[in-house]
């Protein structure tokens, strides 16, 4: 398709391939370095690979039909990530420049792409920053024994336990209680938690003191935080393979429903995932590979990220169903105990009389001779096949789900040490790519002083940040992280994700694109990358997007609420937002959507109002003026 | 395979009733010895009823209101070798252990921990950076001092081999250089 849109003055803004050469033989410019390729490629997983791996997918996977969610996953990470990924990777590595840069060459139009990024990554990075405040909360927790949310405190006569915890459980109680403190309603606030407040702290100061000096300091840290996880999940799936019932967790993940394929909701779902599992249109991954030499092999680099990510998602979903298996089979046990303790004691029975095996049968005998007596016992429902399918995702996957198939294990405190310390690699390394897209689209902007240097930016970036995220911590906090979640890190990087493939493709010219590959990496894309650049990924795009914005506008907008006084205890209660957070949803949604028209209208004006300066600036075309005194002022 | 044993139990009252059955101040306990102990359960025979006997008498001679089984539990249960779990005064639920609460909660620790490892490289980064900068800024000035000088010497050499020193083509040299 040779539909290219005008675009004057590209060459003027952009560094020829000739000067690309010579940057790169000279090493000149003062632009940040990878120390080497496995740097590179370390920081790349470590952004993509994140807490969406391992609360997210597993979820998805087993309610969208186990084994069967594979297809349409690989389809969509075949068909609309990897080519995402590609194009993210080549475009930064070819004009070498940060988000906000890199589009404004592309066309000064366009420059609202990069500030709609900029303004994503950082509602996103502030409560993705929380999260890690809660994992560090925990983690700091997990250095005793007893676990604090094994048991339940004592209430005041300490003849039983607390009566909120009584009635839901003691990890519930620990997370909604203990660590949130949580109200009943987004409009009540509440009140700053002071223990939160210190968590936030530690969370942005760790994360300071990791990107300090940008991918100098980052680029040592990701030998740790990318690889501790896949060291920790396989810790946990060879413990998880020991334990009781694991397999049945497995097998209830993996067991495919073919019928699923035929639902809609499936294969939406799984290019949602696809598309915010790899991280893109935020900008950071455009950042990191401006760092590369210009040879390097970004198709081979998007490939094989893609892979990685594909596979950790699969990796962790087993471990992660190992567990919950365990957890599964613990509480049917237990239950069934209960059951037979109830039955024990009624009816005088001996010890051991009643056992699992012959649990239904005597039950049967007991209901045709004295159904009352049975009535009035009230035994509990003990189905594996429910406790398998409870709350297991996102944050309730983390702090309830998994916290309590931990305490269930020996030597508890290991596991939950090692638990949260995976997490909390997971999710820092996500944030340094997140700071990247946040940082140096501000240091681009030139908004600050440009002598100041990139730790006082950083710093800034940090401060005002955990100044912004103190909302979290007070007592409707999560109510508002789950508005966040919702809202500003879906529609908006769907828009943006889209126009810039419009950018590249269309405004840029596929023609240029592929020869630009083809200087960097010696061949031309193939026709794989053509069709899927040109047609396949912005349709699939532009499908999601429709449905996604349908769905938000059609649904009545509500939110989960813990609240004691409902009638549906311990479940969470949908409650409807009140209408001022309508508000709040357009500066989340709508603003970084809008940036990019609003952009591009504001410079429409500015090069109509001052026509004069634009004369001026387009003037003497001689061969003095073409002359270059120093590198770093043309780019 | 022992049974659960029932026992009843009466307390004293005014009029001294005989223990029955449906006798109004009956408790009833439950021992699970087998639960307890399994393999090392002992059997419950008029030996160890002899002893129930007597450790209530004991347990009623410390205590003589209702209080006197919230007490005397731990005595009772370690006179059996059994526990909260596994011997049960019913009607009577026992008071629970109060969790060990340290003076600094633990998660403080940690946390300060943590943020003092944190604090200590932020200083050292800053630190390097700040001296980094100081050192670059040294090398710098060094250096435009020695252009100067070998600049300014070349220029008095040429002239000086010309034979006329010529000040203002000196003064330009220099005032090229301050400009760069």
């Amino acid at each position: 398709m040779k539909l290219k849109l005008p675009n004057p003055g590209l060459d003027n803004r952009i560094p020829s391939h000739e000067d690309l050469e010579r940057m790169e033989k000279e090493e000149a410019g003062d632009r940040p370095k990878w120390d080497n390729k496995a740097q590179y490629l370390l920081t790349c997983v470590g952004f993509c690979v994140g807490l969406g791996n391992v609360w997210r997918f597993p979820y998805l996977c087993q309610s969208h039909g186990g084994g069967a969610f594979m297809i349409p996953f690989l389809i969509l990470v075949v068909l609309e990530g990897i080519p995402l990924l590609h194009l993210e990777f080549a475009i930064g590595q070819r004009l070498r420049k940060g988000n906000v840069g890199v589009w404004r060459s592309i066309n000064p139009y366009m420059g609202g792409v990069g500030i709609a990024s900029l303004l994503v990554s950082c509602f996103v990075g502030l409560y993705y920053n929380t999260i890690m405040a809660w994992i560090m909360w925990y983690l700091y927790n997990s250095f005793q024994d007893p676990l604090p949310w094994s048991q339940c405190p004592l209430n005041a006569n300490r003849t039983g336990v607390v009566e909120e915890c009584a009635r839901s459980s003691s990890v519930d109680y620990f997370w909604y209680r203990e660590t949130l403190n949580t109200s009943t309603a987004i409009d009540e606030s509440g009140g700053l938690q002071w223990w939160m407040v210190l968590a936030l702290l530690s969370a942005w100061t760790v994360l300071y003191v990791c990107c300090i000096r940008g991918i100098e300091t980052t680029g040592k840290a990701v030998y740790i935080t990318s690889t501790l996880p896949y060291v920790v999940l396989t810790i946990f799936l060879i413990r998880g393979l020991t334990l009781k019932g694991s397999v049945d967790g497995i097998k209830f993940l993996f067991t495919p429903d073919v019928k699923e394929l035929m639902n809609p909701a499936t294969w939406l779902d799984a290019g949602a995932q696809v598309f915010y599992s790899f991280s893109l249109a935020f900008g950071g991954l455009i950042s990191f590979s401006s760092y590369n030499s210009v040879h390097n092999n970004c198709e081979q680099d998007a490939v094989l990220i893609a892979i990685i990510n594909g596979c950790t998602s699969v990796y962790s979903a087993t471990v992660i169903y190992s567990i919950i298996g365990f957890r599964a089979t613990q509480k049917y046990d237990d239950c069934i105990g209960d059951n037979i303790l109830k039955l024990i004691n009624a009816y005088n029975y001996p010890e051991n009389s009643i056992t699992e095996s012959n649990y239904n049968e005597v039950l049967i005998y007991l209901n045709q001779t004295t159904p009352d007596i049975l009535q009035g016992l009230q035994l509990q429902i003990c189905d594996i096949q429910t406790f398998l399918s409870q709350g297991v995702e996102g944050t309730g996957l983390a702090f309830i789900v998994f916290t309590e198939a931990i305490i269930k294990m020996p030597v508890s405190p290991l596991w939950a040490v090692l638990f949260f310390v995976m997490l909390f690699c997971l999710g820092l390394s996500t944030m340094f790519g997140n700071m990247e897209g946040v940082v140096v689209p501000l240091q681009d902007l030139k908004l600050l002083p440009q002598t100041w240097p990139k730790e006082v930016f950083c710093g800034l970036t940090c401060l005002i940040s955990f100044t912004l995220g103190l909302i979290f911590t007070m007592r409707s906090g999560n109510y508002w992280l789950a508005l966040f979640d919702n809202f500003a890190g879906s529609i908006p990087l769907l828009v943006i994700g889209l126009s810039e493939m419009i950018a590249v493709i269309y405004v840029y010219g596929v023609d240029r694109f592929n020869k630009d590959i083809e200087f960097m990496i010696g061949h031309k894309p193939n026709i794989f990358w053509q069709v899927t650049w040109r047609f396949v990924s912005p349709v699939i795009m532009v499908i999601i997007l429709v449905f996604y914005f349908v769905t938000q506008i059609t649904n009545n907008l509500t939110y989960l609420v813990w609240d004691e006084e409902s009638a549906s205890f311990p479940i969470l209660e949908p409650r409807s937002f009140p209408p001022w957070i309508n508000v709040i949803i357009f500066i989340l949604a709508g603003f970084p959507s809008l940036a990019i028209p609003l952009v591009a209208l504001f410079k429409f004006i500015q090069k109509k109002c001052c026509k004069q300066k634009d004369n001026s600036y387009d003037t003497v075309d001689t061969i003095s003026a073409k002359i270059q005194m120093n590198d770093k002022m043309k780019f | 395979m022992l049974e659960k044993i029932l026992v009843l139990l009466c307390l004293p009252s005014a009029l001294a009733q005989l223990c029955t059955p449906d006798a109004s101040d009956g408790y009833k306990v439950r021992l699970s010895i087998n639960t307890a102990l399994g393999n090392e359960a002992y059997v419950w025979n008029e030996n160890e009823m002899f002893l129930f006997r007597a450790t209530l008498a004991f347990a009623m001679r410390n205590h003589f209101n209702g209080q006197l089984f919230k007490k005397s539990r731990n005595r009772i249960n370690s006179a059996f070798l059994l526990t909260d779990k596994t011997l049960e005064f019913i009607g009577i639920p026992p008071t629970l252990a109060a969790p060990v609460i340290p003076d600094t909660p633990p998660w403080l620790i940690v946390f300060g921990v943590i943020m003092g490892v944190v604090g200590a490289g932020i200083i050292v980064l800053l630190g390097t950076s700040v001296l980094q900068k100081k050192r670059k800024k040294n090398e710098k000035s060094e250096e435009e001092d020695d252009e100067e000088d070998t600049r300014v010497k070349t220029v008095e050499n040429g002239t000086v081999s010309d034979g006329v020193y010529n000040t203002s083509f000196s003064d330009d040299e220099r005032t090229q250089n301050t400009s760069m």
